[in-house]
């Protein structure tokens, strides 16, 4: 009896140090050798950017110009003046405005260059004597009774980061210095909307972030005109001749784009890489027939058709091979001999004075009529020279809009310069430098956060260092700019913000995530079972037999016991 | 619970594909006047997905220009402007060459060159394009490219029944391409490179790999000017599996600068040009000289198409050809930006009429040496109107009168093929010949074989005329596994009137199973070529190999996983079931008679014994 206990006994015994074994070496082998690399995320920065509190801050310096203030007031003026301004736009976004107002005095130069005839002259020596770094503002306050700026104007808004501001009439001489101040307050900030950022461009630029309740039609369509913030753009330029047989056509793309485009470009430089290329097209066709008015013997394209011109030739523009920047395409159509003039109506059957339209994040197209330049009875081919003035012109105008250089028009009262060879005044770099870093902001918070979450998600992915780095990197550069955009220093919180976002996209599109996307748990067990069933279940067996046999010994003892 | 078994017994690998360069002496200095230089490039723009975009999202809105610029009304001073038009900058030609081929087999070849005064050299940027297409000139820039040879072949060329193709080419996919000195890392621009063509031309050339690409160190000299030889620059790669089809013409026929809407590339219908022999479309780039004393240089494009139609399927056995039966179009004009349009007639073989018939007839005749041949053309000048005669179109006939007549052997061809039995070893035969009665040629033999077939240097021989031959050059580079291919470039003299044959040994090695292609027992292609020079140039190429590898069956892993669980299990079962089961002694049980007799004193009453 006693020797069946003791084999009894080395029996469990030995069943259990084969459990033992299998789960202290066995198990562990297998999770060791089946696991996916997964480097390490910053998960909880990458969570606390998910819920992005932006702060603006934009810096004003406000300049009393002799006769607005008294000079006992003029002692009392608060040296610096924050204002916070906070919106929520959804629960995981917040944005908060802060305007950092200094006021000071006029010097005497300024008070010099304030007593010039006309505004823009005063504008151009403002600039001279001082520079102010991007993204600030200086406004000068002038007396009502100046003759600075004409009767209606109240606000003139020059060409670098400077605005003239009258005085109201309230505001005579003998009012506190508080009531001063609050009737200027407004005001101030009605200027800082035009000239760097307004609540509605900064919304729209979260738009990747945050679904907009959709508005009336027209500002979706303003909203959705501009291309997206991107490091870099290619524009092309396409000469579309559908008829070679007749036209000989040549333009001088080499010299205009260099006069024209290039001034703007460079201005544009710290916002994104710009190249520019150019090329003829022959026998392209429009997608639409044009229809003919026999009454003035002309072709119209409606405003309904436009749609459709587009499509077919597209196929012939080519995409560029060099780079995945947004293409920016600029057509200037020139019709066949035989279906000239061609001209553009709108929707009230009006026509285009330009004779061109363009296509939101796309581009623009011009048609340009040959035909009066040749009389019936021309030697076809025709050799034609091509206007660029006029064509740039309106390349330009349209070059302005998809950029999202806005030229909404300004509050009754304002005026603004005309933009200047340039193409582009200060402040509207300084406006869409705003736009652009929290757009980049946005969409690189939202390219993170969806990766992090489908790498959450999908335990089968593999995480590269590299991809860990360039997560890392991003997440870090994003701190950077909300941080520099928190400080108020525009041209930083742009560059980490363009880093953020290709880090971010290098992370995202990398293709080794794509490796062991698909590996469905059933089938690794299919391959599993039948090494894991012969195995586990006579060591379960075993194991519930000791385990049933030494709660049965135990009731034993008990009844003993008792 | 086992999957499916597929017994197969063979992977088949691919051969590599072989080209010969022929360089014969010569008589005649190569002036093959552009028009037999063939290459092809499609150039898919990727225009097409973008065309894809939904018409409704676009909302056009006119703009309103206010042009910076100033706006005078300047119709008056456009109109003046013929005067002061610039001479342009670049040039178009395009020319067909039409030659009826013995067999009764019609040879078409298509040429379309543009050259461009301009340098993509000196790095800066080239941006604005007339009528070079810009998705090329892009990556000429891009890659810092210096030549750029590219071509798709369908079927393979004979060279016994068609005489020599005015520019060869291998079966499938072929790339060849000279970098300038300035770039660094030149296998990372051939990668990028060769994924942006593989965009551009719908092809599958992004499947270039260090696996097929190799740097000659003595084949494939630069065409164009410039004397950059270090053949670092240099990266070759085949693709001898590559199909061919629509979707590569297509593109190639977009960076025509009239597209397929006049001039002669109105006759490249992809139904006609698919349902052929020998399909073959290429590019080719590079510099060259814009004048005698070459002081400014401009960069070439050919563009090239070269289609053989077959008498039975194409002609249902009958001897008769015209543009339209090979084309289904007539030509009504030439392209209006070409500064010249042209159909040559390869009548040499037909100098008195007797063989075939051309009607119209032209009287132009031009000569032009041709592969050290002299050959006669009948020229048709499609920018003239009178060619195109009262109808206004032209639809040339060619009406065989004989069926006789032996062509001339061409002078060097070549052949390949594996010898051997079973899947572990073989052999590869390359067999050139000179057919020439008293010339001997060098010929300068390039060989890229896959690192799958493990090449047995020592077993190299080159035999002619059952003698040693022995080769007065050879570059040998051996294969690394999954890295790079082997590179055999040899230089052979061929005796007159001879056959040369070189043999080199191999082993098939074994794939990971996720190196085999889709269908592995279709086997693996293995193309090569080879080259022979002398004053003027040949290339010619062998047929590409069909190699069988050893294929596993591709159900086993899951198969052998099941098998060695079940062993492991039953072993282990076993050994725990002795492990822990408790032994004790038992009473020997009672014997059968017993036990019966128990079972009955039982029923009487009685006890047991």
């Amino acid at each position: 009896m006693a020797t069946t206990e003791v084999e009894r006994r080395r029996g469990q015994l030995a069943a259990l140090s084969i459990a033992a074994v299998v789960i202290i070496v066995g198990v562990p082998l297998w999770w060791r050798t089946t696991e996916t690399y997964r480097a390490w995320l910053p998960v909880s920065q990458i969570k606390e950017l998910a819920n992005l509190q932006l702060q603006l801050s934009a810096d004003v310096e406000v300049v009393f110009a002799r006769g607005t203030v008294t000079p006992e007031q003029q002692k009392k003026v608060p040296l610096t003046l924050t204002q916070d301004d906070e919106h929520v736009v959804d629960e995981d976004t917040s944005l908060r405005y802060r305007y950092e107002t200094k006021y000071r005095t006029a010097t005497v130069m300024e008070e010099d260059a304030l007593n010039q005839p006309a505004a823009a002259e005063a504008d151009l020596s403002l600039h001279r004597l001082s520079e102010s770094p991007c993204g600030s503002l200086v406004v000068y306050v002038i007396p009502e009774s100046s003759s600075l700026l004409p009767e209606d104007v109240n606000v003139y808004i020059g060409q670098q980061r400077t605005a003239l501001l009258r005085m109201g009439a309230p505001m005579r001489v003998g009012k506190t210095l508080e009531q001063l101040l609050s009737h200027l307050e407004p005001r101030i900030k009605q200027v800082l909307q035009v000239m760097s950022f307004s609540h509605n461009d900064i919304t729209a630029a979260l738009s990747d972030r945050v679904r907009l309740s959709p508005g009336n039609k027209e500002s979706v369509a303003d909203s959705m005109r501009a291309f997206k913030s991107s490091p870099g753009y290619e524009i092309t330029f396409s000469l579309l001749n559908p008829d070679p047989k007749s036209h000989r056509l040549h333009w001088d793309i080499e010299s205009a784009v260099q006069t024209y485009i290039q001034p703007l470009l460079t201005k544009l430089a710290p916002l994104a890489n710009f190249s520019i290329d150019s090329q003829t097209l022959y026998y392209t066709m429009l997608g639409v027939n044009p229809r003919f008015d026999s009454s003035r013997s002309i072709y119209m394209l409606n405003a309904d058709s436009l749609a459709h011109v587009i499509n077919p030739v597209e196929a012939r523009l080519g995409s560029n091979a060099a780079s995945s920047n947004p293409v920016l395409n600029f057509l200037l159509y020139v019709p066949d001999a035989h279906h000239s003039p061609l001209h553009i109506h709108d929707h009230k059957k009006q026509e285009v004075p330009s004779n061109a339209f363009h296509s939101p994040r796309w581009g623009g197209i011009m048609v340009y009529n040959v035909d009066g330049f040749y009389g019936p009875e021309a030697a076809f081919p025709v050799d034609i020279n091509i206007n660029m003035a006029k064509v740039m012109g309106v390349f330009l105008a349209q070059l302005r809009l998809l950029l999202g250089v806005q030229s909404s028009s300004p509050p009754p009262g304002f005026r603004v310069t005309p933009c200047s060879s340039a193409g582009l005044a200060d402040w509207e770099l300084d406006r869409l430098m705003w736009s652009r870093s929290v757009e980049n902001v946005a969409t690189a918070t939202t390219t993170i956060t969806s990766l992090a979450q489908l790498l959450d998600q999908i335990g089968n992915i593999v995480i590269n260092d590299n991809i860990a780095q360039q997560v890392s990197s991003a997440v870090t550069s994003l701190q950077m700019a909300v941080a520099e955009l928190e400080a108020g220093n525009l041209g930083f919180a742009l560059q980490y913000s363009k880093e953020a976002i290709l880090a971010s996209e290098r992370a995202f599109f990398d293709p080794s995530l794509l490796h062991l996307l698909y590996f469905p748990d059933d089938q690794k067990f299919a391959i599993y079972i039948p090494l894991f069933l012969p195995m586990c279940v006579p060591i379960l067996l075993s194991l519930l037999k000791i385990m049933s046999e030494a709660r049965q010994r135990r009731r034993e003892k008990t009844k003993k016991k008792d | 619970m086992a999957a499916h078994r597929c017994s197969r017994s063979a992977v088949l690998l691919f051969l590599c594909a072989l080209s010969l360069f022929i360089v014969a002496d010569s008589q005649e200095t190569a002036s093959n006047g552009g028009q037999r230089d063939n290459n092809a490039v499609d150039s898919p723009q990727a225009a097409t997905e973008t065309a894809e975009r939904a018409v409704e999202e676009r909302r056009w809105e006119a703009s309103e220009a206010e042009a910076a610029a100033d706006r005078q009304d300047t119709s008056a001073a456009e109109n003046e402007l013929p005067a002061s038009v610039p001479r342009p900058k670049d040039d178009f030609q395009e020319e067909l060459v039409i030659r009826p081929l013995h067999s009764g087999d019609i040879y078409a070849s298509f040429q379309f060159r543009t050259v461009w005064e301009t340098d993509f050299m000196k790095g800066n940027k080239v941006s604005h394009y007339r009528l070079f297409p810009k998705s090329l000139g892009q990556v000429i820039s891009k890659f810092s490219v210096r030549e750029l040879h590219i071509s798709f072949t369908q079927g393979y060329w004979r060279t016994m029944r068609w005489g020599q193709p005015y520019q060869p080419s291998p079966p499938g996919a072929e790339l060849w391409v000279w970098f300038q000195d300035s770039v660094t890392d030149v296998d990372g621009t051939w990668k990028e490179l060769t994924n942006v063509l593989s965009g551009i031309f719908c092809a599958s050339l992004n499947f270039i790999d260090s696996t097929n690409t190799v740097q000659p160190s003595a084949s494939f000299k630069p065409l164009g000017i410039g004397n950059v030889t270090d053949h670092r620059f240099l990266r070759y790669a085949t693709l001898p599996r590559e199909i061919v089809c629509t979707e590569n013409l297509t593109p190639w026929k977009k960076l025509l600068p009239c597209g397929s809407k006049a001039g002669l590339a109105v006759l490249l219908k992809s139904e006609k040009l698919f349902h052929s022999t020998f399909h073959s479309q290429a590019v080719h780039i590079r510099p060259v000289c814009q004048d005698w004393e070459c002081k400014t240089t401009s960069w070439e494009l050919r563009q090239t198409l070269n289609v053989v139609f077959d008498l039975h399927t194409s002609a249902q056995g009958k001897r008769e050809w015209s543009l339209f039966k090979m084309f289904s179009r007539t030509l009504t004009e030439a392209c209006p930006l070409a500064s010249s349009s042209k159909i040559y007639i390869d009548v040499t073989d037909n100098p008195q009429g007797d063989q075939f018939e051309v009607s119209p007839a032209t009287p132009l005749l031009s000569q032009a040496v041709v592969l050290g041949d002299r050959r006669t053309f009948s020229v048709y000048d499609l920018t003239q109107q009178i060619t195109f005669g009262t109808v206004r179109s032209l639809n040339l006939l060619i009406r065989w009168k004989s069926s006789e007549g032996d062509m001339l052997r061409p002078l060097l061809h070549a052949e390949r093929y594996v010898a051997g039995y079973g899947l572990q070893t073989g052999e590869i035969h390359t067999l050139m010949y000179n057919n020439h009665p008293y010339r001997s040629f060098p010929v300068l033999l390039l060989d890229s074989v896959p690192w799958y077939l493990r090449l047995y240097i020592h077993t190299l021989t080159v035999t002619s005329k059952g003698k040693d031959n022995k080769p007065s050059y050879i570059h040998y580079q051996p294969s690394k596994d999954r890295v790079r291919p082997h590179l055999l470039e040899m230089l052979i003299q061929l005796p007159p009137n001879s056959v040369t044959e070189v043999t080199v040994q191999f082993e098939r090695a074994l794939l990971k199973w996720t190196e085999y292609t889709p269908d592995p027992n279709h086997g693996f292609y293995v193309g090569f070529p080879c080259k022979e020079e002398s004053s003027y140039f040949v290339r010619v190429y062998t047929e590409p190999l069909l190699v069988n590898l050893p294929t596993p069956d591709f159900s086993m892993p899951y198969n052998v996983i099941c098998l060695t669980c079940t062993v492991v299990a039953v072993g282990y079962g076993s050994l725990y079931n002795l492990l822990t089961r408790s032994f004790q002694i038992e009473e020997p049980s009672p014997g059968l008679a017993k036990r019966i007799a128990n079972i009955i004193r039982k029923m009487r009453g009685v006890p047991p014994l």
